[in-house]
């Protein structure tokens, strides 16, 4: 029984795989950009111009990239190489391929998105789950209220502002970039350090605008908690407030938080991306956004379609976790 | 002896009146309320005294800061900053209104087809919503929006992309209202003295049905005016128009924080924040209102 749930889940995540690879394939396919040809028509627009030899060359790449091949083939390859998570070379930067341009940037973009996340996860929880507790002071009921009013903006406004008034106004941190120009990769501590104030600004855009949200839904959750029986009977055996606060509300509250978490995955990475592109870091994010400069079109293929690959896996997972985590799903 | 007492009429206050006192309670209604229709004069207003092709590039000199002839400065291309947040306003009022009214009204069509007939309709539908819906769809505009020839996106293209993708939510939201409501005894009632389907769905179900719809047309058209703004971020708008996406990925194109130029990011990120904090308020107050349950416990 519980082999097929897993065996379901699998086929499922296939099947989401197979969509988003389709529609990669496809949409590219149906417009009338040439992006082989849009390239080299933009080299040819910088450099000298004989349009015999265009036509050479971007035959010459149709067919090493199997462009002239029909579409079927095409697409039956393409399935192919998406199995073996193959999304083939960039035109801007030739002889390298599209997942060695990912390797390079995903460590960034994966140590921002962790940090970031488990903060604003913690936080925003906690913060939430003390909005609904009728035990608290005042103030610390309210405190989360202005955390409330930014939910509606997104990640990358917030660095925005954060750049003017503490990188701009203030001059505390820097602007941009990953570590300070000038400045050579090596491993100490004065290094680090650099490292880190790069970082602080990103990761705190990021937090800032995902925190309200958990905000929100945690205190909807707490406030449904409360009326539970077991808490009221927690209340009457006389167990202390942080006891009932911390095993009977806040463990019961924050399982819904994690499907939750999954559901928001989309839009967190999407996030990331582009406030690591505010930011000049040289993650995934920046490299989406100078493809999309470059016309470099099996690039952003490339990225999206990792991405989502990426996204709907981690989703997968996440649903098995839900049994670990709560007993009661394992038993019915 | 009787005293006859003239039944005094209960004065009930009017409609205005008690839409005003609603809003003292649902705060979050009444501010986003607020600020959306600030922002809605000043783009009625603005558009009725400045020239939107000072919005356009070459059209006054270049990187003035924040002055009494141009409130907002200019951009390092010759835009006056003013002009731009007025006509920026406006288009992006236009992409969310044009994608969020689009997106719902297939949704609810989607949704009460998949819900009334069921079937395999239904499960034809209810299974493409949910294998779309782990897919980032922002990503999926990115790959529509950077296939399109640059030359070719206008605002009007810019909403169907955004469109495209994002129905699917309001299909389910809609198909799980109208399968509860399927099952209320007003609908059998109708059923049973011969009501036909397209009776049932128009004057029985669709009434009851308003505040759903009404939510998820603001959600829709927050996401809209989010999806479009990411896009514009990262360079995928129609790169002439003074969307206020698209005037945030110039300037940092352009290193406008690392040369001084702070005015010309700051007020399209400005704008852009009250039109999404606004949005995000209604639809808070309209879960409010429409779900009572969510209500606050104080």
């Amino acid at each position: 029984m519980t082999l097929m749930l897993i065996a379901r889940r699998f086929g499922f995540l296939f099947v989401v795989i197979w969509a988003a690879s389709t529609i990669t394939f496809f949409i590219p396919r149906l417009s009338s950009v040439n992006p082989v040809r849009e390239r080299f028509a933009e080299l040819a627009r910088m450099g000298g111009y004989s349009p015999d030899d265009l036509e050479k060359i971007v035959a010459s790449f149709s067919k090493q990239f199997g462009l002239d091949r029909p579409l079927w083939d095409q697409y039956i390859d393409y399935l192919y190489s998406v199995v073996r998570l193959d999304f083939g070379y960039s035109l801007n930067r030739y002889p390298v391929t599209v997942v060695e341009l990912i390797y390079q940037s995903l460590p960034w973009t994966i140590g921002l998105l962790l940090v970031s996340t488990i903060i604003s996860f913690v936080i925003g929880n906690l913060l939430g789950a003390v909005a609904a507790w009728p035990r608290a002071p005042r103030w610390a009921r309210n405190f989360s209220t202005p955390f409330v009013l930014f939910m509606g903006v997104p990640p990358v406004l917030m660095g925005v502002l954060l750049l003017f008034f503490v990188g701009f106004r203030l001059k505390l941190l820097p602007l941009g970039g990953a570590y300070s120009i000038g400045l050579v990769p090596e491993v100490s501590w004065s290094f680090a350090l650099d490292l880190f104030r790069h970082q602080i600004l990103p990761a705190l855009a990021l937090i800032l605008g995902s925190i309200g949200s958990w905000v929100l839904t945690m205190r909807g959750m707490g406030i449904t908690i409360q009326g539970e029986d077991y808490v009221n009977f927690a209340e009457h055996k006389g167990l202390r407030g942080r006891r009932i606060f911390r095993d009977y509300y806040l463990r019961n509250a924050l399982l819904p938080q994690v499907t939750g978490f999954a559901l928001a995955l989309g839009t967190v990475v999407t996030s990331a991306i582009i406030v690591e592109g505010l930011f000049a870091l040289p993650g995934v994010g920046t490299v989406l956004i100078n493809a999309i400069r470059a016309n470099d079109f099996p690039v952003i293929y490339g990225i999206v379609l990792f991405i989502t690959i990426a996204i709907a896996t981690i989703m997968t997972l996440m649903e098995f976790l839900y049994p670990i985590l709560d007993p009661r799903i394992k038993n019915s | 002896m009787t005293l006859a007492l003239a039944p005094s009429p209960i004065k009930s206050p009017s409609r205005l009146h008690r839409f005003f006192r609603y809003l003292s309670r649902n705060k979050s209604l009444g501010f986003g309320l607020f600020i959306l229709l600030a922002l809605v004069a000043f783009t009625v207003i603005g558009l009725m005294v400045i020239d939107p092709n000072d919005a356009y590039p070459l059209s006054a000199p270049t990187r003035r800061p924040p002055s009494w002839e141009f409130p907002f400065g200019t951009d390092f291309f010759g835009r006056d900053m003013l002009a731009v947040m007025v006509v920026g306003m406006w288009q992006t009022a236009f992409i969310g209104v044009v994608a969020g009214g689009v997106g719902t009204f297939i949704g609810v069509v989607l949704g009460f087809i998949s819900a009334y007939f069921g079937g395999i309709t239904d499960a034809v539908i209810r299974i493409t919503c949910q294998i779309l819906t782990p897919i980032p769809v922002l990503l999926i505009q990115v790959v529509v929006a950077g296939s399109l020839d640059k030359r070719d996106v206008t605002i009007f293209i810019m909403a169907l992309i955004v469109v495209m993708l994002a129905w699917m939510a309001p299909t389910l939201v809609i198909r799980s209202q109208v399968l509860t409501m399927k099952e209320r005894q007003f609908v059998s009632v109708a059923k049973l003295s011969g009501v036909s389907d397209m009776g049932i769905i128009f004057k029985e179900i669709l009434p009851n049905l308003m505040p759903f719809v009404a939510a998820a047309f603001v959600g829709q058209i927050f996401l809209a005016v989010f999806a479009s703004f990411y896009l514009a971020v990262l360079g995928l708008g129609p790169l002439r128009e003074p969307l206020l996406g698209n005037i945030i990925w110039l300037a940092q194109a352009q290193g406008a924080f690392f040369n001084g130029w702070w005015w010309w990011p700051i007020a399209p990120s400005v704008g852009m924040i009250l039109i999404l904090g606004s949005l995000a308020l209604i639809n808070m107050g309209l879960d409010e209102l429409s779900n009572p349950r969510v209500r606050k416990s104080e």
